[in-house]
């Protein structure tokens, strides 16, 4: 058993930390959520791969096959899709919105307008 | 009907959003919002009066019987938040019609009460589900709605507000759905009475040490533990009245309830003592979460982020008590949710009031206006002495009872805090006293007075003095819940 055989792990763990490191290093509005998703999909990946039997087939009962990938993560993975799907939504029109009303999608530059603003008050 | 109450529960605020999606009109919203808070408390109340001696109902959601549906238990650890999510609820939808219609443009009244039934209908969810994964589910519909909530505040810095809040609670949520993710497969279950069976025997597995870790990190975000609170001063403050109240009443405190549920509930007592020295680290941060939490409170100039950042203070007192990992910590850790949920909300319900009237929320705003408006005064001054814990108050009872909790453990270093930071919270309540009662008022005509709002602020502090005076029966319902957790699954 070498560490390569658990590549799935690596996997997720990698794009987990590229997304966290995206969402960290980025000011940016639309990367950060760029980042926020990445970080959600390695997850996502993560669940998937554990359910997933070697050799097993989709989990539909059929006499020919004996093995089958265990649907219960995969099912879980398709809530918490959905609800990445709902946060990105959000986000990207929060995003949206702040362009409206400050100009800009960098999080510094909204900032300081708005401590320009009150400064000027 | 009674026994399907916890599934209605949920069920009605769920379905009430889209209904207030469809009305559209914004009175007809609120009489949505409204009947659901009310129907909401209702079953609260039952299940809290059928589980206050140490009952247990357990609801097979669907038919499917556990553990492989998802299944609703209520016991006195749960219908205590429940209760205060729901009394909360009923407070804001007492508050909510004069303030939305100040703050809210009128196109987006009906999404922001469907909002709020969604928020409710989350908190309500992660109160009351049995299921692991369940938990996860309710956690992101209320964290979504309050994301929507916050965005739609009176600034344009409430959008800015909510995206930081989005980015770091998206993080926490999925934390804890990896977490979530280690323990089924580690044990192949989800029931978390199930789960509590099958965990002891995987003591010493790293994956199930990870798996706490991740779920009390995640969890540590939701509720605005220090250091992860970086969300909540702007989110407490920037968002619309009626929505602070709820934000800041009820949702740090259902994830610190789900956060006790699966520590004790799921891992037990002996994995988070030993295995793992969570409760240290939890004693630790409780300790600088109230120093520090309390400390930046003195220096804050707008109410509202005054508030906020008493919130992270008093969240320590919780988290210390969580720490603690006995019955005496525990008890003492679901009185001052309890309270402090209470006493939060109102306070939240003055400062829109005044938000109301002068249209601004910082310690220039509120100068000289006790003489204007006595009444909803008294109430702020009843709920600040709550916060610093005077005798006669709620928060009295709840830090006394701290208080005693680390005493019989030996925490001195913790008990030493824990003054230093009620005298903190006094310098902070202090000065919004001093703003309030001993400086001039501008001059200039007073705004119309709110008497929903008003009703709705004194119903909540007149709650807190009633916990004051009778105590011991709240006291004995933590004392069971904290028991009951204690004693093993369920």
């Amino acid at each position: 058993m070498s560490l390569l055989s658990y590549y799935n792990y690596w996997i997720a763990i990698v794009l987990m930390m590229v997304g966290l490191y995206v969402v960290m290093s980025h000011a940016n509005l639309v990367k950060k959520m760029i980042g926020l998703n990445v970080f959600q999909v390695a997850v996502f990946m993560l669940f998937i791969s554990l359910g997933k039997v070697r050799g097993g087939t989709a989990p539909i009962l059929d006499p020919a096959f004996t093995t089958y990938s265990h649907p219960l993560p995969h099912v879980l993975i398709l809530t918490a899709i959905v609800v990445g799907v709902a946060t990105t939504a959000l986000g990207l029109a929060l995003a949206v919105r702040i362009h409206e009303a400050y100009g800009t999608t960098e999080e510094q530059d909204a900032l300081k307008r708005d401590d320009a603003e009150s400064g000027a008050r | 009907m009674i026994e399907h109450l916890p599934a209605l529960q949920v069920v009605i605020p769920l379905l009430a959003a889209p209904a207030c999606v469809l009305v559209r009109h914004p009175r007809a919203a609120w009489g949505v919002f409204a009947l659901t808070t009310l129907s909401a408390l209702v079953i609260s109340t039952q299940l809290f009066v059928q589980t206050i001696d140490g009952g247990v109902l357990r609801y097979a959601l669907g038919g499917w019987p556990a553990p492989f549906g998802i299944e609703y238990v209520v016991d006195a650890a749960n219908a205590l938040p429940l209760l205060l999510v729901s009394l909360l609820a009923v407070a804001v939808a007492l508050y909510a019609p004069r303030a939305v219609e100040a703050e809210i443009e009128r196109p987006r009244i009906y999404l922001y009460y469907a909002c709020l039934c969604l928020y409710l209908a989350g908190l309500l969810g992660i109160g009351i589900t049995g299921d692991a994964f369940n938990v996860f589910v309710f956690l992101e519909i209320s964290s979504l709605s309050g994301y929507a909530l916050i965005a739609m505040g009176r600034h344009r810095r409430a959008l800015l507000a909510a995206f930081r809040y989005l980015v770091m609670g998206t993080v926490g949520g999925t934390f804890v759905l990896i977490g979530i993710g280690l323990l089924y497969a580690l044990t192949g279950s989800l029931n978390m009475a199930d789960l509590a069976e099958r965990v002891p025997a995987l003591y010493g597995n790293r994956a199930l040490t990870a798996s706490l870790g991740f779920i009390a990190v995640g969890l540590a975000i939701k509720a605005a533990v220090f250091p992860l609170h970086a969300w909540q001063p702007d989110a407490y403050s920037q968002a619309s009245s009626a929505a602070s109240v709820l934000l800041a009443g009820a949702g740090a405190k259902i994830a610190i309830y789900a956060f006790v549920r699966y520590a004790f509930g799921v891992f037990g007592t002996d994995f988070i003592g030993d295995t793992l020295p969570l409760a240290e680290v939890l004693l630790t941060l409780g300790v600088i979460g109230m120093l520090v939490g309390s400390a930046v409170a003195c220096f804050q100039h707008d109410v509202k982020r005054l508030l906020a950042w008493s919130s992270i203070g008093q969240i320590g007192y919780i988290v210390a008590g969580i720490g603690l990992a006995d019955v005496q910590g525990l008890t003492a850790a679901f009185l001052h949710l309890f309270n402090h949920g209470l006493i939060k909300g109102g306070l939240f319900a003055v400062a829109g009031i005044v938000m109301l009237r002068t249209q601004g929320s910082t310690l220039d705003h509120y100068a000289g206006l006790a003489k204007r408006m006595p009444g909803t005064f008294a109430a702020l001054l009843l709920g600040g002495l709550g916060l610093v814990g005077v005798p006669l108050t709620a928060g009295f009872v709840s830090k006394w009872a701290l208080a005693q909790a680390l005493i019989s453990a030996g925490q001195w270093s913790v008990l030493a805090a824990m003054l230093v930071s009620s005298l903190l919270a006094l310098v902070y309540v202090g000065r919004i006293i001093e703003a309030a009662w001993f400086r001039e008022p501008p001059a200039g005509e007073a705004a119309p007075a709110a008497p929903g709002m008003s009703v709705a602020a004194w119903l909540l502090v007149l709650l807190t003095l009633w916990i004051a005076v009778d105590s011991a029966g709240l006291a004995d319902v933590a004392g069971v819940a904290a028991r009951g957790l204690l004693g093993g699954a369920s």
